[in-house]
């Protein structure tokens, strides 16, 4: 909740990208910053773990080097030096210079050639590595962007320049990796509890058997579900307590709310069931269908 | 104790003492805040201070600072691996577990160390300087059934403890007032509450450490830092630490 940390100033000889089109949600993310939830501080980091790692893979960082996480509808760049970049996730017009390129593959970028990541045709975020990785300064030990908390650098402005960091390693000798389209129905596992027990049978009944919407207030915080409400067997209410990434919290309503990376770290609405993978959702558009099971299927 | 499975790799031990819980322990948000994704870190707590059972509720704080210490201390020492040791109002959560249904067993036969009365624990005690000008405090009077000058003077020569953080980085919830001088939220919360305010809801005090909307009732003001990202640790309230609330 302090102030977004102030951007380092970068020299423009320095090795940087300039932000030339900034997106609807375009933010530095990692691996996030577990370890301070005792404290009030969210994890944070990329939705997708795993398609930040590849992306940064494909460029010869370190899996944890921090990239952009890019929603919608996509975003322009200019490296100021020639780089490698990797873009993960969802489909998407990706162009160096004149020149297509494709998502799921290291691309050379000569300094000063503009990255064009167009918006996204199917899926909802991609992800972004770059040679060296985006070298804003850490706060508590991790660069992604807390949209929940204010931690981190700010989401992207037209016009910022983001310092890069030396490279580590050769990009990989790998020519393109299989794209995976996301589905049109999501199938999640979940583990009911831990107040499961705070529910009627029926809830737990619809929750299992009936179909959900993802709805357009869904965001880094939480994906919000519509469907069939699930009724509270137990109305009092819930002193708050620590939640987990992939809670599905159930407030008033009765409507599902899946936590995701930005959750708060604690909450006052009873949680009956926690996912196994959230990541699906990171891709999940709204109106997408999602069905949950438990995770002996 | 009951020690609830959460997801695959969490477990919550529960110190509640019977379901459904009385609205007086539950631990309003300081502001009913909406998030980005209008994530509501929690409903307001309605009035709840005729709630019979916050004797109790005193007591299982108690019981979860215990445990906490004892789960952090065991950390420390290699005993137990857990990303996250997080306490709040009758729980505390252990995150990032490799193995939970092992470690659930573990702790069944743990006991945590004798718990240290108010007063004489052996933590560490921060003095937070507090101007007592809140525009609430009328109000807490009114509750409390005393003047303004015995409002002030009761905060200031009670002991606080943080119970738990949670709402924004840095906010403690912090116990020691007795349980019948629990306060309801304003019906409304306020748009905003300026940073280093001091307010009190249901049986909890709290400081907002940023500016952000709130529906605590106000009682004074601090200029101390309570979150820095630049401080090691960032947070000047962690849980377990003593608060007095100090002339300013």
């Amino acid at each position: 909740m302090t102030e977004p940390a102030a951007p380092e100033p970068v020299n423009l000889a320095d090795a940087a990208v300039e932000v030339l089109r900034a997106g609807v949600l375009t933010t530095v993310q990692d691996l996030g910053r577990p370890g301070w939830a005792h404290l009030g501080v969210p994890r944070s980091g990329a939705l997708d773990p795993a398609a930040l790692r590849l992306a940064n893979r494909l460029v010869g960082n370190p899996e944890s080097a921090a990239g952009l996480e890019i929603t919608l509808t996509g975003c322009d760049l200019r490296p100021t030096r020639a780089t490698t970049v990797a873009v993960v996730g969802a489909e998407a017009d990706v162009r160096v210079g004149q020149r297509p390129g494709d998502v799921g593959r290291p691309l050379a970028v000569p300094a000063g050639a503009v990255l064009r990541i167009g918006p996204a045709r199917r899926g909802v975020r991609c992800w972004l590595a770059v040679a060296g990785g985006i070298a804003v300064a850490p706060v508590l030990g991790s660069r992604a962007t807390d949209t929940l908390a204010g931690i981190g650098p700010a989401p992207l402005r037209d016009g910022d320049l983001l310092p890069l960091g030396t490279p580590v390693g050769p990009p990989a000798p790998i020519d393109l990796t299989v794209p995976v389209a996301p589905p049109a129905e999501l199938r999640l596992a979940v583990r009911l509890g831990p107040r499961h027990d705070w529910f009627t049978p029926a809830a737990l009944d619809r929750l299992l058997g009936t179909a959900y919407q993802v709805s357009p207030l869904s965001n880094r915080v939480g994906a919000r579900l519509t469907g069939a409400p699930l009724p509270r067997a137990v109305a009092g209410e819930l002193p708050s307590e620590g939640l987990v990434l992939g809670a599905v919290q159930v407030p008033a309503d009765g409507q599902p709310l899946i936590f995701l990376a930005d959750h708060p770290t604690t909450g006052g609405y009873p949680v009956i069931a926690v996912l196994d993978d959230v990541t699906p959702l990171a891709q999940a558009r709204p109106g997408t269908t999602v069905r949950f099971h438990g995770p002996q299927r | 104790m009951r020690i609830r499975p959460v997801g695959a790799h969490a477990l919550l031990l529960d110190f509640a003492v019977a379901p459904p819980e009385p609205a007086a322990l539950r631990p309003a948000a300081p502001g009913s805040r909406t998030g980005p994704a209008g994530a509501d870190l929690a409903e307001p707590v309605g009035a709840g201070h005729t709630e019979p059972a916050r004797a109790s509720g005193a007591d299982v704080a108690v019981v979860v600072e215990a445990w906490r210490a004892e789960l952090w201390r065991r950390r420390d020492q290699g005993e137990l691996i857990a990303t996250e040791i997080v306490p709040a109002a009758t729980t505390v959560l252990l995150d990032g577990l490799p193995d939970p249904v092992t470690t659930a067993t573990r702790i069944e036969a743990w006991r945590p160390a004798t718990t240290s009365a108010p007063g004489n624990s052996g933590t560490d005690l921060v003095e937070v300087p507090v101007v007592f000008d809140g525009e609430d405090l009328p109000r807490v009077a009114e509750h409390w059934q005393v003047d303004v000058p015995a409002v002030v003077r009761r905060l200031r020569q009670t002991e606080f403890r943080v119970a738990f953080c949670g709402f924004a980085p840095g906010f403690g919830y912090l116990t020691g007032l007795p349980a019948e001088l629990a306060v309801p939220r304003l019906a409304t919360p306020r748009p905003r509450v300026p940073v280093g305010s001091v307010g009190l809801a249901g049986p909890y005090a709290g400081i907002y450490p940023t500016a952000s909307p709130g529906g605590w009732l106000l009682v004074g003001r601090t200029t101390l830092t309570l979150f820095d990202i630049h401080a090691d640790p960032p947070a000047r309230l962690s849980p377990g630490i003593r608060v007095r609330l100090a002339p300013a």
